[in-house]
């Protein structure tokens, strides 16, 4: 049952992780908000807006101290806090990734669940017009590699709000990866419903012809791609993970049962990407379903470059999805 | 002058030496394996430290932390049991014996990664602020983690900020197998903090007594409101940095004299002089070694850690 009537209202990407965490700081008093400029300036995002105002001392700025702030964080959750930090930018965890990657996932399991550390990481990436190659990167795949990490990517307003405040709600530490080209896209976003589990995948779009995982801002562009084609009569099945720690290859792997074939779009870098990750986990566990080989898009394995004519041509489009469903068609078994 | 106190201090190093020397046998015997950093030399400072410190009050260790466990009260034979893997061990046998908890007594943990307890223990002390807890954060770390980038920055945080939280600096000489005073401009680190407004002081740290006097004030002055401090204890590691260290970097003249002016040579020569009899030393060193001895075979007795359990506490 729900804790408080939901309502309906049409809010985008950053509103609803304002929502979100506007809820959380009122439902969890242990609750802190922190990181850069996030507090009186409101984030240079502007997701963080308005909390400091409405939740006082609970909500503050840091200084630029990425290994530090994530640290405290950590500290002040094995104490009893449940801090969620802004890391501005996904390269910035970098700078961090002892505390998120020795420190954090460790917590509990080292110590047989005698202490833990409830402690969300707020944090955005992707390929803009323009933006640099240390501020382009998809770096989801490095934190999926580590057990005792939950990792999101919501891909749209309303998961943007529950998958954020999933996070928050659950007892281990969680990585909530946003992408920056989303934070203006508007939606009907049904606030106050139940916080939900940690996991699960979602079918976005039933079909027969050909299974298409797509992450983040690639949901958009594999579901213009699933128009295109079904306009020639191929019916894709698309799939959103949304979250890819815990992976829900349950349902892709059922999907494939049906369809036979696998298309696995991100904009993260094909080399080691979590389509890496699916891809080998469907062929070793529905290998006698695959009528042809799995097809993986995502960034070539170069460095980016932020003239945007140049980003163009490294990122998935809706037309190398189509070329790509395509190709699994034409390949093997009967189409 | 009162040698009582002295006294407790003096059973508690001994527990602690005691214990790393039996580490050092188990390992010998093939009943520890793994990288193992004994703090043999440096008791008094976690013993001192501790003395100070209030229940609750987290303490954030290093890899040289299992005095700093057993100062804050963890059994000898749950410690020694944690680095012969079995389940009696503080952490079931997952910390091994660089990266331990012992929650229950005030033991936020070692840190394999040098330096990155320091920002968590501001973290704790930052807490304090929203709990009414009246924590105060105690972190300890070597000369070596001293020029950590995660040091400056929580530094930083807990200068700014005003937090709750004593810094002890524990200087062994030694970063790892190289001279600290090779790799600072300035070999005087208690002054490390002054740039980010954190008072500093050194205080002999093979001596029980000054250092809680030093860290009892610190601690006092942290719950006032008053901010932090960082404490450097000057002391020496007779140990290797690790068993099996060749030790290349000092010569045998240098450990001789360590060894006159270690913290249990001192003390009980101190005892001593302050008039108290030498047969109630000898009791105490009696007790403590009959009572790790019991403590050695109960970590022994203790079946290994769980295979059944391997999964369990990923979690929540």
């Amino acid at each position: 049952m729900p804790e408080t009537a939901a309502a309906l209202e049409r809010l985008t990407y950053a509103k609803a992780v304002n929502a979100a965490l506007d809820r959380a700081l009122e439902s969890f008093p242990e609750a802190l908000l922190f990181g850069e400029d996030i507090a009186i300036p409101g984030g240079v995002f502007g997701c963080t807006r308005g909390l400091r105002e409405k939740h006082g001392e609970r909500v503050f700025d840091t200084p630029i101290s990425e290994t530090g702030f994530l640290g405290a964080a950590l500290g002040a959750a094995m104490v009893g806090r449940r801090p969620i930090v802004e890391v501005m930018w996904a390269e910035f965890t970098l700078v961090a990734f002892d505390q998120i990657v020795n420190q954090a996932p460790n917590v509990r399991y080292v110590s047989e669940g005698r202490l833990q550390a409830p402690v969300t990481i707020r944090t955005q990436q992707g390929i803009l017009p323009g933006s640099c190659a240390q501020h382009s990167q998809s770096l989801e795949a490095l934190f999926a590699h580590f057990p005792g990490l939950r990792v999101a990517m919501p891909s749209n307003p309303q998961d943007a709000y529950d998958m954020l405040l999933a996070a928050i709600a659950c007892d281990d530490p969680a990585i909530v990866i946003e992408h920056r080209s989303l934070y203006q896209k508007a939606a009907e976003v049904e606030l106050g419903g139940e916080i939900q589990e940690i996991g699960g995948g979602r079918v976005l779009r039933r079909g027969s012809d050909a299974t298409v995982v797509a992450l983040g801002p690639m949901v958009a562009v594999a579901s213009e791609a699933a128009e295109t084609l079904a306009a020639e009569g191929i019916e894709v099945e698309l799939i959103d993970p949304r979250w890819i720690a815990p992976l829900d290859i349950g349902l892709i792997a059922e999907s494939v049962q049906r369809t036979g074939r696998l298309v696995i779009v991100h904009e993260a870098t094909v080399t080691g990407g979590i389509g890496a990750e699916i891809a080998a986990r469907v062929a070793s566990e529905s290998f006698w379903a695959l009528e042809a080989p799995i097809e993986r898009l995502g960034i070539p394995d170069v460095r980016i470059p932020a003239a945007p004519h140049l980003q163009q041509l490294l990122l998935p489009s809706a037309e190398t999805v189509v070329a790509a469903v395509r190709r699994t068609r034409e390949a093997g078994g009967e189409a | 002058m009162d040698g009582t106190r002295l006294l407790g201090f003096y059973e508690q190093m001994l527990r602690i030496r005691g214990t790393e020397e039996a580490i050092e046998d188990l390992r010998e015997d093939g009943q520890v394996v793994g990288s193992v950093h004994l703090s043999c030399g440096q008791e008094a400072v976690p013993v001192g430290v501790v003395a100070e410190r209030s229940p609750q009050d987290p303490v954030f260790g290093n890899y040289r932390g299992h005095g700093w466990a057993l100062a804050c009260g963890a059994p000898p034979e749950n410690v020694l049991a944690e680095l012969a893997a079995r389940a009696l061990g503080v952490s079931g046998g997952r910390g091994g014996s660089a990266f331990f908890s012992a929650p229950e007594w005030g033991f936020y943990g070692e840190n394999a990664i040098i330096g990155a307890q320091v920002p968590m223990a501001v973290g704790a002390a930052l807490a304090a602020r929203y709990d009414d807890s009246d924590r105060v954060a105690i972190t300890v770390f070597g000369d070596g983690a001293a020029n950590q980038g995660a040091v400056s920055e929580a530094f930083n945080m807990a200068g700014a900020w005003k937090l709750p939280v004593v810094f002890i600096l524990e200087n062994n000489v030694y970063s790892e197998l190289t001279p600290i005073a090779d790799m600072v401009s300035d070999p005087d680190l208690s002054r490390r903090g002054e740039p980010f407004g954190i008072p500093g002081l050194r205080v002999d740290g093979n001596d029980p007594e000054a250092v809680a006097d030093a860290a009892g004030a610190a601690i006092r002055k942290a719950r006032a409101g008053e901010g932090p401090t960082l404490i450097q204890a000057d002391t020496y590691r007779i140990a290797g940095h690790y068993i099996g260290d060749a030790e290349t970097y000092r010569d045998e003249a240098e450990l001789e004299a360590a060894r006159r002016a270690e913290p249990l040579v001192v003390a009980r020569a101190r005892l001593l002089e302050l008039g108290v009899p030498a047969a109630d030393v000898e009791t105490t060193e009696r007790r403590v070694e009959e009572e790790l001895k019991t403590a050695v075979a109960t970590a022994l007795a203790s079946p290994p850690s769980d295979p059944e359990k391997i999964r369990e506490h990923l979690y929540a």
